[in-house]
């Protein structure tokens, strides 16, 4: 079978090669100015959504103090802030899920309140979550019209007019999916498809996002945005929660930044900067979001030669060296994230040699890959990198048991101390260190992921999407740890979708496209239009 | 934007087509009954004919029916394990309302089954609900309890065959069209619930739930309500169940329904309703009760030790979660490789 790029990819057309960042420029101004968008101060609109001053407390914790955010018909808003900042909290308020403490909710002027997600719903706000909410048993068609579905005679449901609408709104979104197939199997951005679909169907007029991108590429983010112009130029309202800030500056008019369970102002795009928004989300000044020393390459660490992978990734040749970090550029599906599991050896390559420090790696042997010192955090911490329901100390030693182990048997004070010590060097915000990972922010999950693998004290860290669903003080604090890292003599093999991250921290940037590796960029070379045209395969003749 | 498709590969195109006939659960188990039903008279040429073909049915049929029941439940990622219990309960307490108020109407004898059903049933189902206990605890102790009830109020007597008027027991043996009764009883709850499973709104909520039931809640399905009635339907038909039991066999004593609960679970999993929730229908389960019965038979007619019976069901049950779990891994694997897809769900 040879490679194929996913479906979502053939929306993305030639001339469109271009970044979600540029979106906003000049020449590409955004389709649609909207009524009253961005100037709370123009009383000509009336606002579709206003809530004010809403309050939510969880026992004894205050998850949010003063959530207040008012939707334009036809505007894009963005809800920023930093994980535990209360953005979620104020979602689930407008999903009804979460029946607010004290505030006001005002829908097209009227006064509302949800006892539930269907109360939510017929008032006309659709959300489409973080994580993809589907339900992997049923047929693509019948999720996105769970509850609602098209009936015939006998009130039974008529599947063919079902069937039908589903690919109506699929055709609209310009994707290609069967309505008729099981939702299980589906790639995230396709599920996240089903959930726009969802959305659209619904003819929703206030549709939120929580973090709709974190697990989109560009072009598949580039096409979310269409979406929301399409709903924008309908009437719409979208709130948009993201922590990429310059999507944010691409696509949307206002920006409502929250800290702390509280509102700490709403402002023109056009008026705020990029500092300025991390300035009020964090409260202070952030160092520098990419920490980058500049670094001398030692000793080749990592040697690849003619990796191939049958169907996935072929004719992949690639060194990193002592004290830098090499970045794996690429669309999601190019086959990166395949291409480190085949160094480290979860997966078998058909053909090609992998050496660490000069030693051969056998084939499809992640132990003895461990064994040659590498290390592999995965991208999805929560099912590959953590057992969410083990304290932080039992996750921090999981990787170190061999060494911790006395006579065949784990002391629990030997994994504390470990999982105290690497607490400490990484900064973990932590309450207790047998409490389970799980109560811990997703940025101080991922750095328990690096502690459980730094504690080996690896030669080389393979990292694939370090700071994915992060938020940005904690992103800044990863980033100096991997820049430490490298200053320390390691070398890291980083995969990335996010470009400002791969351009802030990389020394060379290998760029792949369906499978093969079509630029090596040095960290001077390097800018998002020479990426993203590798990435697309656009540009040719600049292989590694 | 462009809207070609793109084209899954050969192979796993071919899979997934496979994979579709395989999971079409009722067609394979339907082709197991009739293997088995075939070598048994290659063995015993007595098998095949119409009255062993009318044990066949109306054996199964009592699991069959408690298998809708339980269908629904595990099908909320929810089980009911005091479903054996609820039969013996009605059906004593049925025997003994015809023994000790002799001119009870037959129907009013169906009712009453049916009636203690569904309050057993709506207890099971507002403790699971309520207390958010599991429904395997839940079921389980109501299992217990009504066992104690049982041995309390039957005390060791039993209610003997003269006692129940001849028109109800009639409904056991009496044949319409060359069937039983009690197999058209059944028969017409499997089609009625099988349709409403399908084509209902609130019926697929309960898939819903159990495919994913974080989703259900924030998609705004009344999840407490469906389960509810799930448990509900449960108990009521396991009431039913009861009624017919005493129907059948005529006489009620102390172990009447005792591990029922049991094979029936092993006949819905069997049946391709699986085991956490999400997917199965009636009829599987349905099939898989006279899989399980056909086999049972089988054994009987050909000779061989019926204390296999027990091992052989105990292996199909294996099979078929194994092959379950295969088949579902197969597809999802084939179908990430077609997508290039990188992730699993």
């Amino acid at each position: 079978m040879d490679y194929r790029p996913r479906q979502l990819l053939k929306g993305f057309t030639a001339s469109k090669g271009r970044l979600v960042t540029d979106d906003a420029s000049p020449g590409s101004p955004a389709p649609l100015e909207p009524v009253g968008a961005g100037s709370p101060a123009t009383p000509s609109a009336e606002p579709l959504l206003v809530l004010t001053k809403a309050t939510k407390r969880f026992g004894a914790v205050h998850a949010l103090d003063d959530g207040s955010v008012t939707l334009f018909p036809g505007e894009a808003h963005a809800l920023v802030g930093e994980n535990g900042a209360g953005k979620s909290t104020l979602v689930k308020i407008l999903a009804g899920v979460h029946q607010r403490d004290s505030g006001e909710l005002l829908v097209r002027g009227t006064a509302m309140q949800f006892n539930g997600p269907a109360a939510s719903r017929a008032a006309g706000i659709s959300i489409i979550y973080q994580e993809p909410t589907l339900f992997p048993d049923l047929t693509v068609a019948e999720n996105i019209f769970m509850g609602r579905q098209p009936l015939g005679r006998r009130r039974a449901i008529d599947r063919r007019a079902m069937n039908r609408e589903a690919a109506a709104v699929f055709s609209r979104l310009g994707v290609a999916l069967d309505p008729d197939r099981q939702a299980r199997g589906l790639s995230v951005a396709d599920q996240q498809i089903v959930e726009i679909a969802k959305a659209l169907s619904l003819d929703a007029n206030v549709l939120v996002m929580d973090e709709p991108t974190a697990a989109l590429t560009s072009v598949e983010v580039e096409r979310l945005f269409e979406v929301m112009r399409t709903l924008r130029a309908q009437g719409a309202a979208v709130l948009f929660i993201s922590h990429r800030l310059e999507e944010v500056f691409a696509s949307c008019q206002r920006v409502t930044i929250m800290r702390d369970g509280r509102l700490v102002q709403t402002a023109l795009v056009t008026e705020v900067t990029v500092d300025d928004i991390i300035r009020s989300m964090v409260g202070r000044d952030l160092a520098s979001l990419f920490p980058k020393t500049e670094t001398a390459p030692g000793d080749i660490v990592l040697d690849v030669e003619n990796l191939n992978r049958e169907g996935v990734f072929c004719d992949i040749s690639l060194t990193v060296r002592r004290g830098e970090i090499v970045a794996l550029a690429g669309l999601v599906g190019a086959g990166r994230s395949e291409v480190a599991r085949a160094i480290f050896g979860i997966d078998k390559r058909s053909s090609g040699t992998v050496r660490v420090n000069g030693e051969e790696l056998p084939n499809g042997a992640p132990l003895a890959a461990m064994a040659a010192g590498v290390a592999l955090v995965p991208e999805d911490r929560r099912q590959q990198g953590l057992v969410m329901e083990l304290g932080i100390d039992s996750n921090m030693a999981l990787a170190s048991l061999g060494r911790l182990r006395r006579f065949g048997l784990i002391r629990r004070s030997s994994e504390r101390d470990l999982a105290l010590s690497w607490a400490e060097q990484l900064q973990l915000k932590f309450g207790r260190i047998r409490n389970p990972v799980s109560t811990l922010s997703g940025g101080n999950q991922q750095k328990v992921v690096l502690g459980k693998w730094l504690a080996r004290r690896p030669s080389l860290l393979i990292i694939d999407e370090p700071t994915r669903g992060i938020d940005v003080g904690t992103k800044a604090e990863v980033h100096r740890i991997l820049d430490n890292l490298v200053a320390e003599g390691m070398a890291i093999l980083m995969i990335s979708s996010e470009l400002p991250e791969v351009l802030g921290m990389a020394d060379r940037v290998l760029v792949l496209h369906e499978g093969r590796l079509t630029a090596e960029l040095t960290r001077a070379e390097a800018d998002e239009d020479t990426v993203m045209r590798a990435a697309t395969g656009q540009l040719t003749g600049a292989a590694a | 934007m462009t809207t070609e498709v793109t084209a899954p590969a050969p192979p796993s195109d071919r899979f997934a087509r496979a994979g579709a006939l395989l999971r079409v659960r009722e067609l394979g188990i339907g082709i197991v009954i009739l293997v088995a039903f075939a070598i048994t008279t290659l063995k015993n040429h007595h098998f095949a004919n119409a009255s062993s073909v009318q044990q066949l049915l109306s054996g199964a049929a009592l699991i069959a029916l408690l298998g809708v029941g339980e269908t629904l439940v595990i099908i909320t990622r929810n089980v009911d394990l005091s479903v054996g219990s609820v039969v013996g309960l009605s059906a004593y307490i049925v025997g003994t309302t015809f023994k000790h108020h002799p001119g009870t109407p037959v129907l009013a004898g169906f009712v009453l089954g049916i009636l203690i059903g569904a309050v057993v049933g709506a207890v099971n189902g507002l403790i699971t609900t309520v207390t958010r206990v599991p429904s395997l605890v839940v079921t389980l102790a109501m299992l217990y309890i009504i066992r104690g009830i049982d041995g309390v109020i039957v005390n060791a007597h039993t209610i003997d065959p003269e006692f129940i008027p001849k028109a109800f027991v009639s409904v056991g043996y009496k044949t319409f069209l060359g069937l039983p009764w009690l197999v058209i009883i059944v028969a017409a709850v499997v089609a009625v619930v099988g349709y409403a499973m399908r084509s209902f709104r609130s019926s697929r909520d309960l898939y819903a739930i159990g495919s994913n039931p974080e989703a259900a809640e924030l998609a705004g399905i009344p999840t407490g309500r469906r389960v509810f009635t799930a448990f509900l339907v449960s108990g009521t038909l396991a009431g039913l169940a009861g009624s017919l039991f005493l129907a059948l066999h005529a006489q009620i004593d102390v172990t009447g329904g005792v591990g029922y609960e049991l094979t029936v679970v092993s006949a819905v999993v069997v049946g391709g309703v699986a085991i956490f929730g999400g997917s199965g229908t009636v009829l599987g389960a349905a099939l898989g009760a006279l899989l399980l019965n056909t086999i049972n038979q089988s054994l009987v007619a050909t000779k061989i030790s019926p204390f296999w019976n027990q091992a052989i069901a105990g292996s199909l049950l294996l099979v078929a979660i194994a092959f379950d779990r295969w088949l579902s891994l197969r597809v999802a694997r084939s179908l990430l490789t077609a997508e290039g897809a990188h992730r699993d769900v």
